[in-house]
């Protein structure tokens, strides 16, 4: 793609074209900040009221799985670093594939996190008439404040799944246009940004890993 | 400052520098670091700890992989402005929920 096509006539020139998208992104990444934040801000007001059936329901999530799949998250930023390098190097070839790799990361991620609701569904820790605090050894009123515990647990992971599952068709599709050879030195902005949004992604994990499974 | 390349051995070595820190933040969870008593507050060394080392994280992720360190002023400052927004946010909520009680001399919510 030549210089006078990447350049949209409202812009001066490219470098101001790419500084507007990505103050744009980050106005959007801002507002995902806080979206995350009010959910971080209920559990701490919960764990402050109930810590001790909050320790003793965190106790039940498997802690190596959740490190695992941190490391693999995290794996998968670098990818996604790499991939936003080759593009403003306009390596296609390494483009498509740090890409890909991206996708498969994240895809094993999600692979485990499966089995972890699996395991959820399996001792009736999902909120809901079915739920039980018997694997957790608690009745009555801490049954229910366990259950909330569990709310949280999968409105936080399960929205922070669904941001990764959106990520997908984005990364398949820079995949595609990178094969085509759209990114290069001249302009490679949407896999920037893509790289922004994933980036955000492992961001909110980093945080949702102490917060759920090694705070006591 | 836009067409500022990372080389990509600074990635590598913020990918290692934040797997070492997943590690020592489960190796530093599964040890009990009490909670001492500091000016009437009780404090969960912890979840301090375990904080402290997901905001660091956090940081190396935002600086290095988001290349907000290379950025130009005004995306520096949409960054820092989302986290003064949620400190805001948590601020404001926990000034109410963590001090109930205060003047009835009972612990915290």
């Amino acid at each position: 793609m030549s210089n006078a096509s990447a350049l949209q006539h409202h812009f001066e020139s490219l470098e101001q074209q790419k500084e507007s998208s990505t103050l744009g992104m980050w106005v959007f990444i801002a507002q995902e900040v806080l979206f995350f934040g009010g959910l971080f801000a209920t559990y701490t007001v919960y764990r402050v009221k109930y810590p001790e059936v909050f320790a003793a329901a965190s106790h039940h999530l498997n802690v190596t799985l959740g490190a695992a799949n941190t490391a693999v998250l995290i794996s998968s930023s670098l990818t996604m670093a790499l991939a936003v390098h080759a593009a403003a190097l306009g390596r296609r070839k390494q483009i498509v594939a740090w890409l890909l790799l991206t996708v498969l990361l994240g895809a094993a991620f999600l692979g485990v996190k499966v089995v972890e609701y699996q395991d959820k569904f399996e001792h009736h820790l999902v909120p809901g008439p079915s739920f039980s605090g018997h694997v957790l050894h608690l009745e009555g009123e801490e049954e229910k404040q366990a259950q909330i515990y569990y709310s949280l647990y999968f409105a936080m992971t399960g929205l922070h799944a669904l941001h990764m599952i959106i990520g997908f068709p984005i990364l398949l599709g820079l995949a595609v246009f990178a094969w085509k050879g759209r990114y290069g030195p001249e302009w490679s902005t949407p896999v920037e940004l893509t790289g922004l949004y994933w980036h955000f992604v492992d961001i909110v994990w980093i945080f949702l890993f102490p917060f759920l499974y090694l705070i006591h | 400052m836009s067409e500022h390349l990372v080389p990509v051995r600074t990635y590598l070595a913020v990918f290692a520098a934040l797997l070492v820190l997943t590690l020592a933040t489960v190796a530093a969870a599964r040890v009990d670091l009490g909670e001492p008593e500091v000016g009437g507050f009780r404090i969960p060394v912890n979840v301090v700890v375990a904080l402290s080392i997901a905001c660091l994280k956090a940081i190396l992720v935002i600086l290095f992989f988001m290349h907000v360190k290379y950025s130009g002023p005004l995306v520096q400052l949409v960054v820092a402005s989302a986290f003064v927004w949620l400190f805001i946010l948590i601020a404001i909520t926990m000034s109410d929920y963590l001090t109930r009680g205060w003047l009835l001399g009972r612990p915290a919510a």
